[in-house]
C-alpha cells in the first residue's frame, strides 16, 4: 500500500511526531510504501535543524532527517513554517518545504493519508 | 507489465477523490481552525470532491458578528462564505453539536446542510480522504 502521513503537532510537546515516525518505519518493515511526510501547524518544527535534545533522549530531528535519506519524501509546509521561522536555512538534512496544493497532491496519489494529531 | 501506452493514459485519467475535512475546535484559542481553512482553499483548486463538516466546538467557526478586536487575532468566519467561489459547496453541521451549543442555522454565516451525526458518520465512510483538524 502507498501510504502519505500528514503530521499535525511538533516534538516532544505532542507524542503524534513520535507515533508518525514509528507508524512509518512500521509501514515500511512491513513492506508498503511510505512516499511523504508532511508537516503542518506546529508539525513543521519538525525539520529544524537549530534543536539540540538531550543525548539520553530520542532525537526526533536526527530519525526525520534519516528517514528522509531512506526515499520518503519530508515536507514542511510554507505557510506554517513561515508562521514558525522555519525556512531554508534552518531545515534539517533530507527536508524539503512545500505548499499545501503538495499535500493534495499527495492524497490524491496515495492509497491511504493517514494523520497524526491532537 | 502495463504496456508503455496504458501507463501514460493512466497518468493522463482524471484523479477526483472525496476529501472531507473536519472542523472539531473552536475559531480562537488554537490555530488548527484557521490553518484547515488555508488547507481547504488550496484543495479547493485540485478539482476534488471536497466537503467541510463541523462538528463539536467546530460550529463555532461560522457564528455570524463574531468580533475579534479584543483578542488582537485576525477575524476569519467571512471567508468561510467565500468557500462557494473555490467550487466548495458541501458544507455539513453536525445538528447535535449545533443545538447542544444553543444554535441555529440562522446563527451561522453560510448556508449548510446540518446532519445527523449518524448521517455524517455514513459520509465519513464514504470518504477516500479524512483531515481532521
Amino acid at each position: 500500500m502507498r501510504i502519505g502521513i500528514l503530521l499535525k503537532e511538533g516534538p516532544y510537546n505532542h507524542q503524534a511526531a513520535d507515533s508518525a515516525y514509528r507508524f512509518a518505519k512500521a509501514a515500511i518493515e512491513k513492506g508498503h510504501t511510505v512516499e511523504s511526510v508532511f508537516m503542518y501547524n506546529d508539525a513543521v518544527i519538525n525539520v529544524s535543524n537549530k534543536a539540540d535534545p538531550p543525548q539520553d533522549d530520542r532525537d526526533l530531528f536526527k530519525l526525520w532527517s534519516e528517514l528522509g535519506s531512506q526515499g520518503v519524501d519530508i515536507w514542511a509546509c510554507i505557510a506554517a513554517s513561515k508562521r514558525r521561522g522555519i525556512s531554508n536555512e534552518v531545515l534539517g538534512e533530507n527536508c524539503k518545504i512545500t505548499g499545501l496544493g503538495t499535500l493534495t497532491d499527495i492524497a490524491m496519489r496515495v492509497d491511504r493519508l493517514v494523520t497524526f494529531g491532537d | 507489465m502495463t504496456a508503455p501506452g496504458n501507463e501514460e493514459m493512466e497518468e493522463d485519467q482524471e484523479v477526483v477523490k472525496k476529501f472531507m475535512n473536519i472542523i472539531r475546535r473552536a475559531p480562537h484559542g488554537t490555530i488548527y481552525t484557521y490553518e484547515a481553512l488555508e488547507m481547504i482553499l488550496i484543495m479547493g483548486a485540485f478539482e476534488q470532491d471536497i466537503s467541510v463538516a463541523f462538528i463539536d466546538d467546530g460550529v463555532y467557526a461560522l457564528v455570524k458578528n463574531q468580533d475579534t478586536s479584543e483578542i488582537g487575532i485576525k477575524g476569519f468566519s467571512n471567508t468561510f462564505r467565500a468557500l462557494d467561489g473555490y467550487d466548495i459547496e458541501k458544507l455539513y453541521v453536525d445538528r447535535e453539536s449545533m443545538e447542544e451549543r444553543g444554535l441555529t442555522e440562522d446563527d451561522l454565516v453560510v448556508g449548510v446542510e446540518v446532519v445527523s451525526s449518524e448521517e455524517l458518520g455514513n459520509m465519513m465512510k464514504e470518504q477516500d480522504v479524512l483531515v481532521p483538524h
